[in-house]
């Protein structure tokens, strides 16, 4: 009995967490009457789709989604390389300032954004990086966080592979590239999934630094569909719809790796 | 001895290679912007952000004798007030709640997550809708329990708790996720015990629980804290900093003073104390994390 009960609690959470994206998902489905109306519909009278297709004739959400994915998956893989090549410098090789290099990375975390983001604003007009792929992804590539958590990592990695590799008289580079980063696919599923999301998600930078409609990326393109006269709720949460699936789908397959970055910070440090 | 030395040699020059992308690029887009935001804080600036003149503190000084940066440094402080702690709060009910072993439990917490996969600028449209005066979901229900109407983002009373909302809902997701792995790290045996000794549950949660958590709880609370502090989305979509600055936070600010007001002197001595309190912060957050992992 005390089990049921607790299960209509989840269930009743669950709800609450969801509503305000079951009605948007409801209202994408209305017609543009039934969003006016007042109560407001929560079961439209049938399903109509054509907001979807208003949506993606309304704004070219494709190509915002197109823009996203490419500035995630280079910020993606920029941070992979970044990240993995310091991390293995400081989990693996002995050398002079090695704490005072490692506290200068930690330091960049205690930077916010914002307070850098008139002088980046800058410089990324005057390398002329406006409206391009460039001036979205590379300042992103390196991540403090990034090299922390492999690092941290790396550093399970038991050291007697280490020792053989150097028997073996291999490079260090092709120890790093046959050795330690096959072994550490669980790290960087992690920072993929992590760095991909919080990417796709940006919204000050690209707003600053994106004018033109072809280089708007998602967070930033959806405001072509605000509600408006010639635009209805249901366009509006159709287009929502349509550019949060990438990012639900990674939630719910990426849940793992997600997880483990998401708390890497505040139990394993 | 000196084959030891050479080693040492090597070693260093192969490990500037293995550091020199990240350097490269925090010295070109976090340290050198830095030093740039600090110099234009100190100089006057012309409409294309050249620094020109220099003008020492005077930015400073008319910063923090401007009504409305303290009228902006109120709305941060009350910002962060009305996220932190209900957000908390909340999460930890949730996190309770779905830290059991159930069948189909999975589910539950995947859907708990659920708002971290919902950007601003999603989330800010839909809760628009809802909070829409005539038409929106939340004056519906205010009415089916006779209360007054509410003008979410339109009343300066109303404006920034609605914002906070917003950002509660958002920050939910991953606040349960960090404080169910903390709740996973206490033993169950405790509880056992516990249960022996014939306490209820409530003692247990604030005898066990919550003494156990305490590390998890700093965390999250730092870096609610540091998030709420750098919530810019939501106000950008929704209110602009209005109604007469009821949401205009720092860094909203910082946003319209440069890239609206051409003020870029100004806007750079606002970022430096944002700077500055999130630097704050962040070494506290250290604190906590070398304790952990240097102690535990």
């Amino acid at each position: 009995m005390k089990k049921y009960l607790h299960y209509l609690l989840l269930i009743v959470l669950a709800v609450i967490i969801l509503a305000p994206f079951l009605y948007a998902l409801v209202v994408s489905f209305e017609s543009a009457e039934e969003t006016l109306a007042f109560p407001p519909v929560l079961l439209p009278a049938h399903l109509a789709t054509d907001s979807y297709s208003k949506a993606l004739a309304t704004a070219p959400l494709l190509s915002f989604i197109v823009n996203s994915f490419v500035v995630s998956l280079l910020v993606t893989a920029g941070q992979i390389i970044t990240c993995s090549l310091a991390a293995y410098a400081f989990a693996f090789l002995k050398f002079p300032c090695k704490k005072i290099l490692f506290i200068l990375f930690l330091s960049t975390m205690m930077i916010p954004a914002e307070s850098i983001i008139i002088p980046n604003y800058f410089t990324v007009r005057s390398l002329d990086w406006l409206n391009s792929y460039q001036g979205l992804s590379i300042p992103f590539m390196a991540s403090a966080f990034g090299t922390f958590l492999l690092r941290q990592y790396f550093q399970t990695l038991p050291k007697e592979i280490y020792e053989a590799a150097r028997m073996d008289g291999c490079g260090r580079l092709r120890f790093f590239l046959t050795m330690v980063l096959p072994l550490s696919k669980p790290a960087l599923a992690t920072l993929a999934v992590y760095a991909f999301l919080t990417t796709y998600n940006q919204y000050m930078w690209p707003l600053l630094i994106t004018s033109s409609d072809n280089m708007r990326t998602v967070q930033i393109g959806l405001a072509m569909l605000q509600w408006d006269q010639g635009i209805s709720w249901n366009t509006t949460m159709a287009g929502i719809v349509i550019v949060s699936l990438p990012t639900i789908l990674l939630l719910i397959l990426g849940q793992k790796q997600l997880v483990k970055g998401l708390t890497a910070g505040s139990t394993k440090g | 001895m000196i084959a030891q030395t050479k080693n040492a040699f090597g070693d260093s020059k192969q490990a500037l290679l293995f550091l020199l992308p990240s350097l490269l690029l925090f010295a070109v887009f976090t340290f050198y912007p830095l030093f740039a935001s600090i110099k234009l804080s100190l100089y006057n600036t012309d409409l294309m952000g050249q620094a020109s003149t220099f003008a020492g503190f005077q930015h400073y000084v008319d910063m923090f004798s401007s009504p409305q940066f303290f009228q902006s440094l109120l709305v941060t402080l009350l910002f962060t007030l009305y996220t932190v702690i209900p957000g908390i709060l909340l999460a930890l009910f949730l996190a309770c709640t779905v830290n059991r072993q159930l069948k189909g439990i999975a589910i539950f917490r995947t859907i708990f997550a659920f708002p971290l996969s919902i950007a601003v600028a999603g989330a800010s449209m839909i809760f628009m809708m809802m909070f829409n005066p005539s038409s929106g979901i939340c004056n519906y229900f205010l009415q089916l329990f006779h209360l007054q109407a509410v003008f979410w983002l339109s009343d300066p009373k109303w404006a920034l708790i609605s914002i906070a909302i917003i950002n509660i809902w958002r920050s939910v997701g991953f606040n349960t996720i960090v404080l169910l792995s903390g709740l996973q790290t206490i033993p169950e045996q405790i509880y056992e015990s516990a249960r022996i000794d014939g306490a209820v549950s409530w003692r247990q949660f604030i005898d066990i629980t919550l003494p156990l958590l305490s590390p998890t709880l700093f965390f999250v609370f730092i870096v609610s804290v540091i998030n709420s502090l750098q919530t810019f989305g939501e106000i950008n979509i929704l209110t602009q900093g209005g109604p007469v600055d009821a949401t205009n936070v720092i860094v909203y600010s910082i946003y319209r003073e440069a890239f609206f007001n051409t003020n870029f002197s100004y806007a750079s001595a606002e970022s430096i104390i944002l700077f500055f309190m999130i630097l704050l912060l962040t070494l506290l957050e250290f604190r906590f994390l070398e304790k952990r992992v240097f102690y535990k």
